[in-house]
């Protein structure tokens, strides 16, 4: 018997019926396609998967588990490293990670690493979630700045080891960016709330509602009897474009029209209060993740036409290619090559055209990308009612304005030893989108795994050095 | 909350067997996480000062310690409802209470105003936004107007504390509309009242255009209603008396995240809820900043008709 080269299929919404709701895109694999997948495991006695696991999962024993209908024993071996499977599951770009590693993927497709972690999740999550038993107190207290992937991931650790946790959460739902910014379609909030009780089951305390800066300083938590703080506020400043018009009504931060439509659950205004407004023709500046979400967005709550707007072409773009495919397929217009110049309003100040200049793609620039340059006279206009910028966000700068002694970038992220992320003040630490700018998920949950461990062994050490 | 009452039942067997401080720890965990990490905001104290708007204090001890004159809040009212801006009317550390002054004029602040003494405010964020600059200007004259007068009066509590000469100015649309008006004689030199009506004291603000022609004055502070804010900021700017204003446009999560609040000051993007609230009322662009305000009124509209069709 020939060994199959390609993945299970995943289970998808048809595009024309899932653009009319907010559903989840993908409906997971079933038990038997899990099996199906994870027997195409060869079980490699080197396994390469494991070093493209920012969080160091032992994949291979999860998917031999699966392999062997063993769901209890695969997702026990998965939540040894990661705390957040279900969010890991849906929303890491595995086939830059572990997928890249898996040797089936030279001749064919590499095993789908992140489906098997997504079933065994979901599987714990409908059984009934175990805990780890609760490890003796160490005596340690830690503050965690931030409930999104990072914080989280700290949390779990540290209340794993035995150390007292407080997370302080600025909104009113813990999450972080997995709450406000990645749309239901793509990762249900009911899912990250299951995640978020599960750290909370560990121990940790969760404060929402808690801006740090602002109810309390970083130093105001070490007077509250904290040995340690975690920072990993996120990258929540969006960034606009500074072309004339920008302020124009009906012009949106990525950041805004995702908080409006996912927290606070615009698409269901009036049952919900916070309103949206979109009309039908929506213009996406910007070609990550972020607009692809906020592209497939718009379309669910209504628009008959949306553009992607992206200066480079399709072989640029920084999605995620599942992402771009799926925007695709949902019919998003992608308008490559293509840069905005100015936004035109009508007499009420609503935005009505968006300018464009056509680019071509010139020498690499620093970031090893061909730079986009304007090609003379090719502006055009495009006929729009709403506006998403969505070309990225720096970090929000509330703890850095009021945390003296914490040294940042000129793009206000936190400067932090690589290994340990610790920053220039003793005791206090920090990862996620806050140190890198905008990344990944698992990117934060790696340094916030590297961030907890060496915050237990600095308050281990000065424990032992006060006795 | 399965996973309370699962994890509550491991604790238990668990301190069976370990030491009495970890069985404390443990308990603290199970109240602790029945609450879910959320603070109790708890209203003290409910007055009706005039027609629609409600005074609260609430019990929010941490707040009470961190805010300053100036500063805001961005409540909740229910699991469906808006984060709305509110501006802080005061504080009491000692208490451990904060004050707000609100206008029921939307969904939400409607919703606020039906909470009694007694009920739990669900979400209180607080204090977001700069404090207003408190020192010693000199002579300044306050303009505040409408419900605003409440959150005004905390500043100028503040300001007069501070060795300042405050002449103000009580306004709102008619004489039934004006709120403590003597508390805010009380903390003033002169105090002058105007509705817009003329039902009670001046009618109109046309009497302050010629006291800024008449009398120095080293500083203005205003706050009220937008296009109040841009009248005294007109005022002024031929007298070249710096002129402070306190903006409050359409805001989601108030922290710097989203930009709906960004107004252009001097020609630059602001954000209100991080860079202000306070501008230079010289330097603001009120038509832009009045044109974003009402991006939602259809939809602010459409939320009150279905809160009162009772389908919630």
């Amino acid at each position: 018997m020939s060994r199959r080269n390609t993945q299970v299929a995943m289970p998808k919404q048809a595009p024309e019926e899932r653009v009319t709701n907010f559903d989840e895109v993908a409906k997971g694999y079933t038990e038997e396609m899990a099996v199906d997948e994870a027997i195409r495991c060869l079980t490699c006695p080197k396994p390469q998967c494991i070093k493209g696991c920012p969080v160091g999962v032992d994949i291979p024993s999860f998917v031999k588990a699966i392999k062997e209908k063993r769901f209890e024993d695969a997702i026990r071996t998965i939540k040894e490293k990661n705390a957040l499977p279900a969010v890991c599951g849906r929303v890491c770009p595995q086939e830059e990670q572990c997928q890249k590693y898996c040797v089936l993927g030279i001749k064919g497709e590499p095993i789908a690493i992140g489906r098997l972690e997504r079933i065994a999740a979901d599987r714990e999550q409908q059984h009934g979630v175990e805990l780890p038993e609760r490890p003796k107190p160490l005596g340690g207290r830690v503050a965690v700045v931030g409930s999104g992937p990072a914080g989280l991931t700290v949390a779990a650790e540290l209340a794993k080891l035995g150390h007292e946790v407080e997370v302080f959460e600025s909104l009113h739902t813990a999450g972080g960016v997995l709450m406000y910014g990645i749309p239901e379609f793509r990762l249900p909030k009911e899912i990250v709330q299951a995640e978020v009780d599960y750290v909370r089951g560990l121990g940790a305390k969760i404060h929402v509602d808690s801006t740090i800066g602002m109810l309390y300083t970083v130093s105001d938590l070490f007077v509250e009897g904290f040995d340690a703080v975690f920072i990993g506020s996120g990258a929540g400043l969006p960034s606009f474009l500074r072309i004339p018009g920008e302020n124009l009504n009906g012009v949106y931060s990525a950041n805004e029209f995702l908080i409006r439509t996912n927290l606070m659950k615009a698409y269901k205004f009036p049952e919900y209060d916070t309103p949206i407004r979109v009309g039908k023709a929506v213009a996406v500046v910007g070609g990550g993740n972020v607009a692809m979400d906020s592209a497939r967005s718009a379309l669910r709550l209504g628009a008959e036409k949306v553009y992607i707007v992206y200066r480079r072409g399709r072989d640029e773009l920084p999605a995620r290619l599942e992402e771009v495919e799926n925007a695709e397929e949902e019919g998003i217009i992608f308008m490559l090559l293509t840069n905005p110049t100015r936004l035109i309003g009508d007499e009420r100040g609503f935005v009505k055209q968006m300018e464009c200049i056509r680019m071509q793609l010139g020498e690499p620039d620093e970031s090893g990308r061909r730079r986009p340059v304007p090609m003379p006279n090719s502006e055009f206009r495009l006929d729009v009612d709403t506006v998403v910028i969505a070309i990225g966000q720096t970090p929000n700068p509330l703890i850095q304005r009021t945390t003296e002694g914490l040294k940042t970038t000129k793009y206000g992220t936190i400067i932090v030893d690589e290994e340990t992320g610790r920053t220039s003040i003793e005791g206090v630490y920090a990862g996620g989108d806050v140190v890198s700018g905008a990344a990944t998920v698992i990117s934060a949950m790696g340094a916030g795994k590297n961030a907890a461990k060496a915050i237990h062994e600095y308050i281990m050490l000065k424990k032992t050095a006060v006795k | 909350m399965p996973l309370s009452v699962i994890s509550g039942g491991l604790c238990w067997c668990l301190c069976q067997t370990l030491d009495l401080h970890f069985y404390k720890l443990l308990l603290l965990f199970l109240t602790e996480s029945r609450r879910e990490g959320a603070a109790v905001y708890r209203i003290v104290k409910k007055r009706s000062l005039a027609p629609s708007v409600k005074l609260f204090e609430i019990e929010a001890p941490a707040v009470a310690k961190k805010a300053r004159p100036g500063q805001f809040a961005i409540l909740r009212v229910s699991e469906r409802g808006e984060r709305i801006p509110i501006t802080l009317a005061g504080a009491d550390p000692e208490k451990g209470t904060v004050t707000i002054i609100f206008a029921e004029v939307g969904k939400t602040s409607t919703d606020l105003g039906t909470l009694e003494e007694g009920d739990e405010i669900l979400n209180f964020a607080a204090p977001l936004g700069n404090p207003l600059k408190i020192e010693k200007y000199g002579t300044i004259l306050c303009v505040g107007g409408g419900v605003f007068v409440g959150a005004f009066l905390y500043q100028m509590k503040a300001l007069r504390e501070a060795g300042n000469r405050i002449v103000s100015v009580v306004g709102a649309r008619s004489a039934e509309h004006l709120i403590l008006v003597d508390e805010v004689k009380a903390v003033s030199d002169e105090t002058f009242v105007s509705t817009d009506d003329g039902s009670k004291g001046y009618k109109g603000l046309g009497f302050l255009r010629d006291m800024l022609g008449s009398r120095k004055f080293d500083h203005v502070f205003t706050m009220g209603p937008t296009a109040l804010q841009r009248e005294i900021s007109e005022m002024t700017r031929p007298h070249g008396i710096p002129t402070t204003v306190n903006l409050f446009p359409v805001m989601v999560d108030a922290t710097g995240m989203c930009g709906a609040c960004r107004v252009n000051v001097g020609g630059e993007t602001k954000f209100a809820c991080i860079d202000g609230p306070d501008f230079d009322g010289h330097k603001v662009d009120f038509d832009l900043l009045i044109s974003r305000m009402r991006v939602y009124n259809p939809q602010e509209k459409i939320a009150m008709v279905y809160r009162g069709s009772g389908a919630e």
